[in-house]
């Protein structure tokens, strides 16, 4: 298992989102080719409900804990209740270019 | 003096700051330089650590706030979040009143 792979089985366990969509990102930056450093995940589900971002975030740096020690340099986080979701019409921000920096 | 004493000084004598790579003038990173436009933006004075030049607090931060990436921005002692979550707080219009209320209710400098 890749660790996009293993991003996207530990979130369905940890919180069995609505949506869920992890992308890699690396190509992006400046790493070599197929790497896996940079990710952008959106997720979405009932349980971020009543949590505020900060925690969202948290829960989901704690989720992924393994990856981020590892090998993943850069974890952009998009995570919304099913209604927030609705409301932004399903759009998220794109990620901003690398700047060459580590 | 001990790194997390270092940390915890500058998160409580700044009302606003910001740990980023490298600097608002010139970030070494996408997303610190996406952070820190957001926070100039909204026109309050703040305070900068760039972690690159300090490794210390590079490598204790991310346990001190349980937040394992930069930037990190910190107001009034908590932890509001990363680039994303200060994206869309600036994109929703929450960050500049969360700013400008933080800035008010600071003490007034010498």
């Amino acid at each position: 298992m890749n660790v996009e792979q293993s991003i996207q089985k530990k979130i369905i366990e940890s919180v069995s989102p609505d949506y869920l969509e992890v992308i890699n990102e690396s190509h992006n930056h400046n790493v070599p080719e197929n790497s896996e450093t940079h990710f952008k995940v959106v997720a979405v589900t009932e349980q971020f409900e009543g949590l505020a971002r900060v925690r969202r975030h948290q829960l989901l740096y704690q989720i992924l804990s393994e990856e981020l020690q590892g090998g993943v340099h850069a974890l952009s986080l998009h995570l919304f209740t099913p209604l927030e979701w609705q409301e932004r019409q399903k759009q998220t921000a794109t990620s901003p270019l690398c700047m060459g920096g580590s | 003096m001990d790194i997390m004493e270092t940390i915890k000084g500058q998160i409580e004598q700044n009302t606003i700051i910001l740990y980023m790579k490298g600097s608002p003038n010139a970030p070494q990173c996408g997303f610190s330089m996406r952070a820190s436009q957001a926070i100039m933006d909204c026109g309050q004075r703040f305070a900068y650590v760039d972690v690159i030049s300090n490794p210390d607090i590079r490598t204790n931060l991310p346990q001190y706030g349980n937040w394992p990436t930069f930037p990190q921005l910190w107001v009034k002692g908590e932890l509001v979040g990363g680039c994303d979550i200060i994206t869309e707080m600036h994109e929703s219009g929450e960050l500049k009143p969360l700013l400008d209320s933080a800035a008010e209710s600071a003490p007034a400098e010498e």
